[in-house]
């Protein structure tokens, strides 16, 4: 149990590309903290650098009251769950996760109380005797945090974990995790690519792209008011709505239709979650529908407005639907963009 | 549980030629060995006079017995026991050498970041192009020159060094995946422990696969053992059987054939024999890996 306090923490390749810009932030105590975004964005880098496996170019790492940029991973006093797993195939469950107290010189009875303990929590104790082969990949997966949690470590480090679990194990094991991580009330930071995890799972999401981070916020904050076009095109499923629009005197245009809404004159780009439009008769954006895709509880209109890309999501009420619809767009939800920066207005 | 039933599949031509093909060939490589056990199986005067037996005699007992326990050689000092013992010395700590050395090598190149790693292993990886027999002089030469002639330092030493050795653990470690050892690190095993409580745990299937390969190359050892052991007492058994047909070029006396064929039974026993035993580890190293 620690907090975490990054400073201009950066990071650069000998070749000169730049993983990870300087970035600074705070953890607090207890805290799990999700860092998302689309491969290759750096926010594995980042987490490894937080566990050093990578090195620390710039700037100060600290948990708890020590700044660990020099220390190795093993006096972090961390614990990092792979997204492979990374057992030692040749161990049994209960060594697997005992290895890394035995390096420590804790005591067979420590270690043997510990494990027993950790084992309990995952239900994993008619496993302890079993080779990693012969587990399922949830299975592999609880062994992976038993061997976390058997070290008491100040911060848990999570790389992806549930990526190689199907969909359905993957919600379960995302509870799992969750209430694991509230009950030892450790900090955790968490990597994952996949936006549904990020939202349900953080206190706070750190949105990055190309190595910097664009976003941090509560979940519904990131939802609610995104930055950047980026992050409010990558949080959500499906992602919201971008249209390129034109602000005129207190009106912003698209194509021909005009939603009076508080504008700077000039381009802008209109943002718009697809699940925040309605079908109405009375509507002032006309919809050409292409396509449909049925969810069961709803479905998902494709289509174009003034040319543009278009998706709608509404209840599904089995109505059959003609080609060219209105929308109604729900004021307040609507989000303005710098058209060429793609920053929040 | 479901039990599995084979349909009994009707015999194919194809099937009735790939068996004969198989059998064609066991008899070929088996006939020489057959022959080898009959023609033991009779004295010393017979072979002289009648060269290879078809059928058994009645001196096998006292053929083998002669190999064994018998002293002879040039100087009467050395019988096929010690003979036997002498080869499994070298064979033993060939293998065991070799994979030691190659591990360590490899263990260096893959997890190291040496400035010259990959320059370091293709240097080692050429000295394929360099077998004992091209280098034989200069080997001997430091050999003898470090007072090694005549002992087993001297017989295993210089041949320790393997780039097919190294080649196939740097392959076997190049393919265990990274996390493996980023989850030892932060377990807190430093180099030393992840080497021996992961890495040779992990390899076990590869050390038995090349310790077979590696351990039937030194006991087939002839040339080297020849140059650098003058002294009787450090004989090998392929070494020895040599000795005992010499003697026709030497002396007056009838080779003593009926002991060489038995020496040549034993010699080849040791890696018949570990071949059979390890051999589902073998095939496992080979082909597969348990990672």
């Amino acid at each position: 149990m620690a907090t975490v306090s990054v400073t201009d923490i950066s990071k650069t390749y000998p070749n000169g590309a730049q993983a990870v810009h300087p970035a600074s932030f705070d953890i607090a105590d207890g805290e799990l903290i999700v860092l998302v975004g689309p491969s290759g964005c750096g926010k594995s880098t980042l987490l490894r650098m937080v566990a050093g496996l990578e090195d620390i170019t710039t700037g100060d790492l600290r948990i708890g009251d020590r700044v660990v940029n020099n220390l190795d991973p093993a006096e972090r006093d961390i614990a990092m769950v792979f997204q492979n797993y990374a057992l030692y195939p040749h161990m049994s469950v209960a060594k697997n996760m005992a290895y890394g107290l035995k390096n420590r010189g804790a005591t067979k009875d420590q270690i043997a109380a510990k494990v027993d303990e950790a084992a309990k929590m995952l239900s994993l104790t008619p496993l302890l005797d079993r080779r990693p082969s012969q587990l399922s990949g949830g299975q592999r997966q609880r062994v992976a945090m038993g061997r976390a949690i058997v070290r008491d470590p100040a911060l848990f480090l999570f790389d992806e974990p549930l990526s190689n679990l199907d969909a359905k194990l993957r919600h379960q094991m995302r509870v799992e995790i969750r209430n694991l991580q509230r009950r030892l009330n450790v900090t955790a930071m968490y990597v994952t690519h996949d936006q549904v995890e990020a939202m349900t799972m953080a206190d706070r999401i750190f949105v990055l792209n190309a190595g910097k981070i664009e976003q941090i916020g509560t979940p519904s904050e990131i939802y609610r008011t995104p930055a950047s076009t980026f992050v409010a095109s990558f949080m959500g499923a499906p992602p919201m709505n971008l249209v390129s629009a034109k602000g005129v005197g207190r009106q912003v245009l698209i194509g021909d239709s005009a939603i009076s809404h508080p504008c700077a004159d000039g381009d802008v780009t209109l943002g718009i979650r697809p699940e925040q439009v309605t079908l109405s008769d009375t509507g002032t954006i006309p919809f050409k529908l292409t396509l449909v895709e049925e969810l069961g509880a709803s479905r998902l209109l494709h289509g174009k407005i003034a040319g543009q890309d278009f998706v709608v999501n509404t209840p599904n009420d089995d109505a059959a639907l003609a080609d060219d619809l209105l929308l109604d767009f729900g004021l307040d939800a609507l989000h303005l963009f710098d058209a060429l920066t793609g920053q929040r207005l | 549980m479901t039990k599995i039933t084979h349909n009994k599949k009707p015999i194919r031509v194809s099937d009735l030629a790939d068996h004969a093909i198989l059998i064609a060939g066991a008899l070929l490589m088996l006939f020489p060995v057959y022959l080898a056990f009959t023609t033991t199986s009779h004295d010393n005067i017979t072979l002289a006079r009648e060269g290879l037996q078809f059928g058994f005699g009645d001196q096998m007992g006292a053929n083998f017995y002669a190999a064994m326990f018998e002293k002879g050689g040039f100087s009467e000092q050395i019988d096929g026991t010690s003979m036997l013992l002498n080869s499994l010395i070298l064979g033993i700590g060939f293998a065991f050498g070799k994979i030691v050395l190659s591990m360590a090598a490899a263990y260096a190149i893959v997890y190291f970041r040496l400035r010259f790693a990959t320059f370091a292993f293709w240097v080692i990886f050429t000295t394929i192009l360099l077998p004992l027999e091209v280098r034989i002089l200069p080997s001997y030469e430091v050999v003898t020159g470090l007072g090694m002639a005549n002992t087993y330092t001297g017989l295993i030493v210089p041949l320790l060094a393997s780039a097919t050795g190294t080649f196939f653990f740097r392959q076997f470690f190049l393919s265990v995946p990274e996390e493996l050892v980023e989850a030892a690190r932060i377990d807190g095993a430093g180099p030393g422990k992840f080497f021996i409580d992961i890495l040779v745990p992990l390899s076990r299937t590869m050390i038995a696969a090349i310790f077979i390969i590696m351990f039937v190359y030194g006991w087939n050892q002839y040339l080297w053992p020849t140059l650098i052991t003058t002294d009787e007492s450090l004989f090998t058994l392929v070494r020895g059987i040599k000795q005992i047909t010499q003697s026709i070029y030497e002396g007056n006396d009838i080779p003593e054939y009926g002991q060489a064929w038995a020496l040549a039974i034993i010699a080849m026993l040791p890696p018949v024999l570990i071949v059979i035993f390890f051999q589902s580890w073998f095939v496992k190293g080979l082909v597969e890996s348990e990672k």
